[in-house]
Order: structure tokens, then sequence, then C-alpha cells
């Protein structure tokens, strides 16, 4: 636990340097061109349906920073039975490389579930064309383990507030790594299917489904652990931003 | 569900309801708020409904200070001079020296531009260029010769302050008597208000940048498009824009989602007016003082002889319409023959909302309010791409254009001396190019008067993150009435059609050409010149005397008004012995526009786009010495 501190204080520590050093020294003949900016997007906070308790689970993105340079935070994770199951947090220097992309290197440690692991960070997120929202990681663990996890989400405007967004995540892994219960190669993917009402910008509660099914040696894990391989859940939740 | 319903024909293009959609002033406020009764009664009104006072003579004590304000209902805070929103009308005359002690009682730096004024640097108001800016409870002195008459504005130059409300009119009576007659005068200053703080507006902008547009292609615009025009042509319109994740209804960044638009400072509902008698010429003076909105301007009803632009005579042009870029003005003279009213109707351009007021020989008239325009959408006549098959080609097009700067390298001449660029590292290599490729002409520059006839060139620091298009082949705008007006069945001004009314003062060809190109990044909200951001960039230098040449080449979707200060832009529409005269110059999306300069004011001048939200990023300091 204390060696994953270390990490994870280095790069914010470098990260905000960058930031406080960057602030412009610039002329401003009128207003700041390129303000400090935060933005805070819990972008899937839900109770997903389910035949025990009705898991919390949430998916959630902030940053610090300025048009082309940002400290980047990800979390996401679920809760049921008022037991954190699983958790993870990246901190990630964001730096945009292309018009619509930006680079992203950091550190993500899964505080869930136990025994909890670190990984470097290697991301690309943005838009691609067709206006497909990308978010893709490559992760370097301990013990030479790797990850590698596609995430892509499109957004289909039935009005102007009426919002349907399918997305997928796909994950993959290196080894096999039994604790945990992932195996190598395909490990799991995702689909969802949500559609919010955007009451304002920022406030848009919605309903959906999520299926989820787990391949291969992570789905053994599963099995032998007694658990079901995949599951069809409804939603219900809040996606928020500030 | 019913909601759900009027959004949508709101959204889809249906107009009678989208005009409902933007707040026209208190009486929709409180019609929101289920309240029956008279808005008067419910709410203090402070705003004046004839419009600013005017201030007459050569002294004047402006203060600037916070002012309470209710335009939409919800009592707000703005910044007003002399407790006046617009600021009061400052009637001058030419040949006199002015004097205007300016007061800050505000908590934060304040500053006032005078709009197309031509005097000493020292006197423009621009805080880093001019002076220092004036501080919270401190007072500056501006003093300067009155060189020129017609209609103006002065407005403040700090941070966001012109969307809070500070802008008045300058009106410059001439010397000699005025090529054509009227009865009555009239300002009438557009403007548009936000309850929203402005630095809220912009971190909206930057965190998502189509936040105010509601007008996003929906599923079922997607649906009617394929019934009307086949699977096939409905891909062919919408893969470009799915490729470059643009969007084809972005006209506006901020749109009346948030804005309440002004006329002399008031609202649609509360209608501004202006009185006159059947068979008087009445002279309107219309400033568009706005932060973010271009207007388009009509009378239904009456014809508008246009006799001044950017308060510079012109030769009289007679049209039914006209578009205001952002610090524009026109005087026209309208001469209603019947004994009714007619309706001044300035639509936003992206037809989210107008201002509104009225013409009329009774104060209790009102005339019929017009729909507004079907919203426009974004063409590939606004990428300025020439054909389709051109965007994938940026960087096998840049090799060719290199090979070009190695050609206009041969014929450089003398002109070398009078250029302060870095030569060293030009050995027609990208590098060399960024610095060089927009100052250098081996002779090939066109006729005064007639615009430029170098190929446009894309230097290298156009080049990535913070830009996401460049015009490859961008079209003259000068005959385009521009984007929602084109075959719109009514005679719609162009600059093809502004012509001075006098000979061309400065005769000269121009000795260089300067090419500057507007860029941006609209996802993340970026603006620049050049790909160059203000605070990064050098100033660009005018030698004192020159006549130059400035070709601006929009490598966006937006429309840019770029304000000049301290110098008239001479646009080159095509006569150059009536070349007129302007301060702020549209150019279109996709397009490129020319022209000269004579650089006769020693000084640092802001040169920027005059968009409130664009000017911190695409802006120059213009060093002439």
């Amino acid at each position: 636990m204390k060696r994953t501190n270390k990490k994870l204080l280095a790069p914010l520590a470098l990260a905000s340097t960058v930031f406080f050093c960057l602030s412009s020294t610039g002329l401003h003949a009128g207003a700041v061109d390129d303000p400090l900016l935060s933005k805070v997007m819990l972008d899937e906070l839900e109770v997903r349906d389910s035949d025990g308790d009705n898991p919390l689970v949430w998916d959630a993105q902030a940053w610090l920073g300025k048009d082309l340079e940002k400290l980047w935070i990800k979390a996401e994770g679920e809760r049921a039975g008022g037991v954190t199951e699983e958790a993870e947090l990246q901190a990630l220097y964001s730096k945009a490389v292309a018009t619509y992309w930006d680079v992203q290197l950091g550190v993500r440690h899964d505080f869930q579930p136990t025994p909890n692991r670190s990984w470097a960070v290697v991301g690309f997120q943005g838009l691609a064309p067709y206006f497909f929202e990308v978010d893709t990681a490559l992760f370097v663990g301990e013990s030479g383990r790797t990850a590698l996890r596609l995430k892509a989400e499109y957004e289909l405007l039935f009005t102007q507030r009426l919002i349907m967004t399918p997305e997928i995540e796909v994950n993959f892994y290196g080894q096999n790594d039994a604790d945990t219960g992932v195996g190598s190669g395909l490990s799991d993917v995702e689909l969802g299917l949500r559609l919010r009402y955007e009451i304002r910008r920022e406030f848009a509660p919605y309903i959906g489904v999520n299926w989820l099914k787990k391949y291969g040696n992570s789905a053994d894990f599963a099995r032998s652990a007694g658990q079901s391989i995949d599951d069809t859940q409804f939603v219900v939740g809040l996606r928020v931003w500030f | 569900m019913k909601n759900i319903n009027r959004i949508q024909l709101a959204t889809s293009g249906a107009s009678s309801l989208s005009r409902r959609r933007f707040v026209t002033g208190l009486a929709a406020g409180s019609t929101l708020l289920g309240l029956g009764l008279t808005p008067r009664l419910l709410f203090a009104n402070p705003q004046n409904l004839l419009g600013p006072q005017t201030l007459r003579g050569q002294q004047f004590d402006l203060s600037i200070a916070y002012k309470q304000v209710n335009f939409t209902g919800k009592d707000r805070l703005a910044t007003a001079v002399n407790d006046s929103l617009p600021a009061p009308t400052l009637r001058w005359r030419e040949g006199d020296r002015v004097t205007l002690r300016v007061t800050n009682h505000l908590a934060h730096d304040s500053s006032l531009h005078w709009h197309g004024m031509i005097l000493p640097a020292g006197m423009d108001g621009v805080p880093g260029l001019s002076f220092a800016g004036i501080k919270p409870g401190e007072s500056f002195e501006y003093q300067f010769d009155v060189k020129q008459s017609g209609t103006y504005w002065y407005h403040s130059h700090s941070g966001f302050q012109e969307q809070t409300g500070l802008y008045g009119a300058i009106v410059i009576d001439p010397k000699e008597p005025e090529p054509f007659s009227y009865d009555r005068d009239y300002v009438v200053m557009l403007s548009d208000w936000s309850d929203e703080d402005p630095e809220t507006i912009f971190a909206k902008l930057k965190k998502m940048s189509g936040y105010y547009n509601y007008r996003e292609r929906t599923v079922g615009d997607l649906w009617q498009d394929i019934k009307a025009k086949g699977v096939q042509q409905t891909w062919a319109e919408r893969v470009m824009w799915n490729r470059m994740r643009m969007s084809d209804t972005d006209l506006s960044d901020v749109t009346g989602a948030t804005y309440t638009y002004l006329m002399n400072g008031v609202t649609p509902d509360d209608n501004w007016q202006a009185v006159f008698k059947r068979g008087e010429k009445v002279r309107l003076r219309f400033i568009n003082g706005a932060a973010m909105t271009i207007f388009d301007v009509r009378i239904p009803g009456l014809k508008m002889t246009v006799v001044a632009s950017d308060g510079q005579h012109i030769e009289p042009v007679t049209v039914d319409e006209f578009r205001m870029g952002v610090a524009e003005t026109y005087d026209v003279i309208v001469e209603p023959s019947d004994n009714s009213a007619y309706t001044l109707f300035a639509q936003s351009i992206d037809r989210t909302g107008y201002a509104r007021g009225t013409l009329t020989p009774d104060a209790g008239w009102q005339a019929e309010v017009p729909e507004m325009d079907a919203p426009p959408l974004l063409g590939h006549n606004e990428m300025g791409m020439g054909n389709m098959q051109d965007m994938d080609h940026d960087m096998s097009g840049m090799s060719g254009k290199m090979q070009g700067m190695d050609h206009s390298m041969h014929n450089m001449n003398g002109m070398m001396s009078g250029m302060d660029h870095d030569m060293s590292g030009m050995s027609g290599k990208m590098q060399g190019m960024d610095h060089s490729a927009h100052s250098m002409n081996g002779g090939k520059t066109g006729k005064a008067g007639y615009g430029s006839k170098q190929e446009i060139k894309h230097v290298a620091s156009e080049f990535g993150p913070h830009v996401d298009m460049r015009a490859s082949s961008p079209k003259n705008g000068l005959t385009d009435p521009g984007i929602g007006l084109r075959n719109n069945g009514r005679h719609v001004l162009t600059y093809a059609d502004v012509r001075n009314l006098y000979r061309t003062a400065d005769p000269r060809e121009p000795e260089r050409e300067i090419e500057l190109h507007l860029t941006g990044n609209m996802s993340r909200y970026m603006w620049s010149i050049n790909g160059i951001k203000f605070a990064d960039a050098e100033p660009l230098h005018l030698r004192y005397g020159e006549r130059v040449r400035i070709t601006l080449v929009n490598d966006t979707m937006m429309t840019h008004p770029i304000h000049l200060h301290g110098m008239w832009g001479e646009m080159e529409t095509g006569d150059p012995d009536h070349i007129p005269r302007k301060h702020t110059i549209i150019v279109q999306p996709g397009s490129k526009i020319s022209y000269l300069v004579t650089a006769d004011a020693i000084g640092r001048w802001a040169y920027h786009c005059h968009l409130l939200y664009h000017m911190p990023g695409m802006f120059r300091e213009v060093l002439v010495s």
C-alpha cells in the first residue's frame, strides 16, 4: 500500500507542477484566453436490478487543467450489501496530441477486490470519426501483469434532451490472476444502452439495460466461485457534470 | 411527453415554436412562472424604454459602476456607464477636442475603447497595449481630436464586461453637411444579454462547446432526410460532418438558449419605439454592440437605403436586409409613406432569437413581428474545401505548397530588408515557412482594390491539436450575402455592394501582402490566428507609412468579425477608385477577404475577432513603427 501511495503521489506532484508553472504570463488585452478550469463528470451513478442486493455502480471522471494539458482522474466501482466489491482510481496526465485526441499517462490503483493491484497506464481518449467517444488504455502492473481496456460510446439524439447512449467495454488480460478472478485473453464484454433526459445539460436521470459476460479463463474462475458468467440488468441512474 | 414534443418540434426547424424558446423579456418570464399579472406590476423595471440618454459637448464625466437590471424576471448585476445600459450616447462634433474623464467603480479593472476612432494609440483604451487599464476606484482622462464623423460606439476592453452591458453609441456630427437629408435621427443599438456570468458562459463552452446549441441533428431529422432524399444522398451529405466531427447546426457558440436580445437596451417584449410623422425621412444608426451575436436586420414593408458603413459614407444602396457582424455599424435612411407602424427586426444568425422595436407614427401602435427564418445549416460551402476530395489530402497539399514557397523566395528582392522575421532557418523547410509564408510575395500582389491574387498557404503552426480545419480553397465571400441569407427572396446587402462615396484617399498599390488565417478548434473551444494564440504570438509589424494588404482566410466554420484598431481597413470590393473604409470586417466561414491598410498610426494596436469569447485567443498586437 505504501508503495502505491508513492506511485500515486509522484504523477500528481508532477502534474500540479506542470499546471501551475504553465499559468500563462502572456498579455491580456481583454479576458484570459486559457483559464485553469475543472470539470467533474459523474457519467454513471446507477442502481442495477439484481437477484440479491441491488448494487450501486459508479463511473466518474474529473479534470483540472487548461486547453491542451490536464490532470485527469477516473474512478469506477461497485458496491452491494454495504460492501465495496470493486473500486479503482486512475490519476493521469492528459495531453492533447491531435485535434480530437488526448494521450493519458499515469497510474491506476485497484482498491477492491483484494489483493489490490497497481498499474501504470498509457491511455488514448477522444472522439473518433462518426462521433464515437473512445476511451482506451493499456495497463502494466506488478509481476508482469498487463491489461487492455477498450471503451466506446455513441450518442443518439431523439430530441435535444432525450438521448440514447449505446456503449461497449471490452477487457483483455495478459496473464491469469486467480486472486482477483481475471483470466488471460479476452476476459469480459459489457454492453450498455442508456436513455437519459437532460433536465439541464448538466443533470440527466436515465434508465437503461446493462449486459455483461465473462469469457475464457475469467469465466472459468467465475464458475468455480459459484458466480454466473453473464448477467443482464436493468439500471436506473443519474448523469451529472459540473 | 408534451414537453418533449415541444422541444422536438422546435429543433426540427418549426420556427413558430422555436421562436418561443428564447426569453423575450419580462412578460415571457412571468408567463413561465404561471403568473397572469402585468409584468410591470410584478417587477420594478429599471430600464428606460426610450433607450439611453444622449450626452453632448466636449467634456464628459463617465462613471463605470454596477447596476441592477431585470430583463428576464431575474434581478442581475450589470456593468453600466452613468447608471445606463446601454451607456449614454455620446454626441460629438467633428473638429472638436473631446475630454472624457472615466472613473471605475467596479471591483475589477476596466477601460473604455472608442471603437472605430482614429486617435493616438495611448487614447485607444486597450489595457496592456494603449495603457494599463483603469484600476478600481481610479480615473483616467481620455483626450483626443475628433477627426471624423458618423456612427461609432464605445465599449469596455477589459475582461468580458461588454457582455454585461458596458457599451454605448458615439454619434459625430460632421463639419460639412452630409450628402443626404433626413428629418429624424435614431440610434439603434443591438446587443445580447445573459443572466449567466460571462466567465461561466466561457467555461461552459470550454467544457462542452455545443452547450448552447439545442439544434443538434436528431434521429427524427435523419429519418426525415432519408424519406426526402433517400439513404444514399443523406449519407453523402452527412459523411463529411461525421468524419470531421463537426456540427452543421453550429452557427453561434452562444444562442437564444441563454440570450435575450436587446434593442437600445429594451427587450423584444418591451418593444423599443421610434416615432416618426408620415412622409418624414428617418435615419437609423444601427450598431451591433453584441458580445457574440451576428444580426440580420430588416424592416418588413420598408426599403432601407444604406448611406454609411462603419461611420463612413458609401454610395447609397437600397436593400431589404443586411447582416451586421459584431461591432459593425450601418446607417440607413427609410421613408415610410404609410401612416402605419413598422417592426425593426434583427434576428440572430442562428435564428434562435431576435431583437425587436417599432417605428411608428403613434406611440400606441405595433406592427406584426415576422416569423424568424428557418435556421440555416452549414454546408460544404462553409468548409472552403472546393470539393470534398480535399479533406484527406492536407498533408500532401503541404508539400506542394512548400514548393510554392521556394518559388516565392527566388522572387524576393529588396523587400527583405523591411522584414523583421528570422530568415536564418529558411531553407525551404517547414520551420522557415512558419515565419515567412505570410509576409512574402514576389511582386505577384494583386492590384489595389481587386484583392489578393496569391495562392493561400497554410503555415506549419496551423497544424496540431489546437486547429480542427484548414480551408484548402477558400471562396471569395464578397458577393455572398452569407449563410441563411442566400436566395431568401429579399434583396440583401453584400460587401460587393459597398463602395466609398469618395475617392480612395491613398491610391498606392500595396507593397506587400500579409496572409492571416483565422483558426480554431471548436470542440476544445480554442481560437487563434495562424494557429498561434495571442499569448504566444509576436506582434505583427507594419512599417510606418507603408501600404499593405491583409488577406484574411477563415479556416473555421464560424463567421468572424475582425476589427483593426487605429487604422482603416480598406475593403477591396472591386473598385480601386472607391475603396470603402471599415473598422470591422466579416470573414465568412471557409472564405477569404482582402483589405488594404495604410500604416499611418504609430504605436501598438489591437487586432482581433470581435466575438467576445473568441477574442482572448484570436488576437494580435499590430505594431506600427
